[in-house]
């Protein structure tokens, strides 16, 4: 059974998809989704599990070697991002069937769970795979489901917003596989690994040059990162609130797995890192995420809105990370990529919960929120607490890990920088806070008592997570660190 | 570099044309079918980049038989074959949105959309 597990982490969920579309029923539909997604909880446990005692897991998918056929590659690494992705899609399906009630025609629910597997599929697919074109179809199935995710939406700018993903989605995705073409014709495999040991032999030649510009920009559309996150905030905006949390948790975390796999896995970080530029363009970049986005943020009139530019600011925070290309700082990377999730998930659940409860995301609709749910606020707060920065919160190791950094390669003001960016996040967050809970409540909000219970607890256990992976890092930074460690070829 | 290499080159030319073209329609055109028909040129040039790669001068189809000893490499067309799925994937739902976006705006051309959502 051991053996089988990192082909069934994808066949799983894509099992999952295909009956809940047989069924058609939604109610069945999401038992299908909870069976599915807690079935590729417990796998991606066991893989972790697998991993930290025996070592690297390789899957030939029907046999074939790596040289010919695909091959399945779970490391530490990879085995973090499959339990990230896992554990927020077991919570965020246990709290949907309310809100998907709520917001999507009866007759479509069921598609809705097929769209959603079908998601959970692709990402999942992304972390596992050791195979570079077998990474752009799950990509583009992960991609595609996630258009569709979004077209659920009940407003009509949802239809506009998953045409305009789709467009830049599919250049993105379309740069990627003109990377990989580039890359097959200089090495002849397609298999990570290998490319990995041939590169070095070609890695000054125009076609791997430009095979890296390709892939870098390619997945960067992918992940948001400023100015190429233009998709995303419209995106989150207006898809179903629980597309929304998915999207927001695990979709954008891929794409970084993606990328930290190319730079300093296939790519190797010494060649990236040492002798070209990408350093000096990411940082920029990054900053300019930190603050142009988070700066954007302060002035928007949707929460949802608001929280999808925090988005692309904190991925500013992450690509930091990468950039620097110390242990230290992809420690920062990688530990902020899971903080996130954490932070965007709880944050996200607890706007789902209001949406339920009162239907409105704009921001001067929701005055005084946070006297009538006060629980279902409280776990927004956190979150925003994690946004900031707040020590306790999962939002100050990141931001530890990334100023320490900083400061170990002599830049003290990239520390200062890092700093003060947090003092946005307080602005933003802070807005909410004063609208919430210092002015008197109206209309449909006078009315508003905390969200379902089931959404209260899911927005309340990913909270809980961003509190006590603050308290007790040593789990989450410990992983990141030794997985950092591997990816810059340091041992272990 | 000389005039015979570029000439024979041929191939990457069309592909580079095909590549930047296809990019440019998805960005100069304000009609959505229009910005799909280049988004699904720029993916095609693509399939040409991979199946250039493969091809062998003088070899001949990847069939075992005995005499032929120089054959095209098999693979870059198995990669295109899905490829050009996940292309007409991403067609198909890019025109299903089109339809459904004309249905409750009533136009598909960008800028008259957006004069809608946004009246100012």
């Amino acid at each position: 059974m051991d053996d089988q597990l990192p082909i069934l982490q994808v066949v799983v969920p894509l099992l999952g998809a295909l009956l809940a579309a047989l069924f058609r029923r939604g109610p069945l539909a999401w038992l299908i989704a909870v069976a599915a997604s807690w079935a590729s909880l417990a796998i991606a446990g066991r893989l972790l599990f697998l991993v930290l005692h025996d070592g690297p897991i390789s899957y030939a998918i029907g046999g074939w070697a790596p040289e010919i056929g695909i091959e399945y590659r779970v490391d530490l690494v990879a085995a973090l991002f499959l339990l990230l992705v896992t554990s927020i899609s077991a919570v965020i399906v246990a709290i949907a069937p309310r809100s998907v009630a709520n917001e999507i025609p009866r007759g479509r629910i069921a598609w809705f769970y097929v769209m959603y597997l079908m998601c959970l599929t692709g990402l999942l697919g992304i972390a596992i795979t050791g195979d570079a074109f077998n990474a752009f179809v799950f990509l583009e199935v992960s991609s595609l489901s996630s258009y569709a995710l979004i077209a659920f939406g009940k407003d009509r700018r949802a239809l506009l917003s998953a045409y305009q993903y789709l467009i830049m989605g599919t250049i993105g995705a379309t740069f990627y596989v003109i990377g990989v073409g580039l890359i097959y014709s200089q090495t002849g495999t397609l298999n990570l690994g290998l490319i990995s040991e041939r590169i070095a032999d070609v890695e000054s030649t125009r076609s791997i040059l430009v095979a890296l510009a390709f892939i870098v920009v390619g997945i960067s559309l992918k992940l948001a990162l400023f100015p190429l996150h233009l998709w995303l905030p419209n995106a989150y905006a207006y898809a179903p609130s629980i597309a929304t949390i998915f999207l927001a948790a695990t979709a954008t975390k891929v794409a970084v797995y993606l990328l930290v796999r190319y730079l300093y896995s296939v790519f190797g970080a010494d060649f990236v890192f040492g002798e070209l530029p990408v350093t000096s363009i990411l940082i920029a970049l990054s900053i300019a995420a930190m603050f142009g986005a988070s700066t954007i943020a302060i002035f928007q009139s949707n929460i949802k809105r608001m929280l999808a530019y925090s988005s692309v600011g904190q991925i500013g925070y992450i690509t930091l990370g990468l950039a620097l290309a110390t242990n230290t700082g992809l420690t920062g990377g990688l530990v902020h990529t899971f903080n996130h999730a954490l932070i965007k998930g709880a944050a996200f659940a607890a706007i789902a919960a209001i949406v339920y409860r009162t239907g409105k995301v704009r921001l001067e609709d929701l005055a005084g929120i946070g006297r009538q749910m006060p629980l279902t606020m409280a776990a927004f707060v956190v979150a925003g607490f994690g946004l900031i920065g707040v020590p306790g919160t999962v939002g100050f190791v990141s931001k530890w890990y990334l100023v320490s950094a900083s400061v170990e390669q002599g830049w003290w003001w990239l520390g200062f920088l890092i700093v003060g960016s947090s003092l946005l996040a307080l602005l933003y967050v802070g807005r909410v806070v004063e609208v919430a809970f210092f002015r008197p409540p109206q209309g449909s909000v006078a009315a508003a008592r905390d969200g379902p219970p089931e959404m209260v607890i899911g927005a309340w256990l990913l909270a809980a997570a961003v509190v006590y992976f603050g308290l007790v890092p040593d789990l989450t930074a410990g992983l990141a660190s030794d997985a950092a460690t591997i990816l810059l070829g340091q041992g272990l | 570099m000389n005039w015979q290499d570029l000439i024979e080159h041929y191939n990457q030319w069309i592909t580079i044309f095909l590549m930047v073209g296809g990019l440019y329609i998805v960005i100069a055109r304000g009609n959505m079918i229009k910005k799909l028909v280049g988004l699904g040129i720029f993916q095609t040039s693509v399939y040409l980049l991979y199946l250039s790669a493969g091809k062998i001068l003088g070899g001949s189809p990847p069939i075992l038989e005995e005499g032929i000893e120089v054959y095209s490499n098999p693979l870059p067309h198995v990669l295109i074959l899905t490829a050009i799925v996940v292309g007409v994937a991403t067609f198909a739902l890019g025109l299903a949105l089109v339809v459904r976006i004309n249905e409750s705006y009533g136009t598909i051309e960008e800028a008259e959309i957006f004069s809608q959502d946004d009246p100012h």
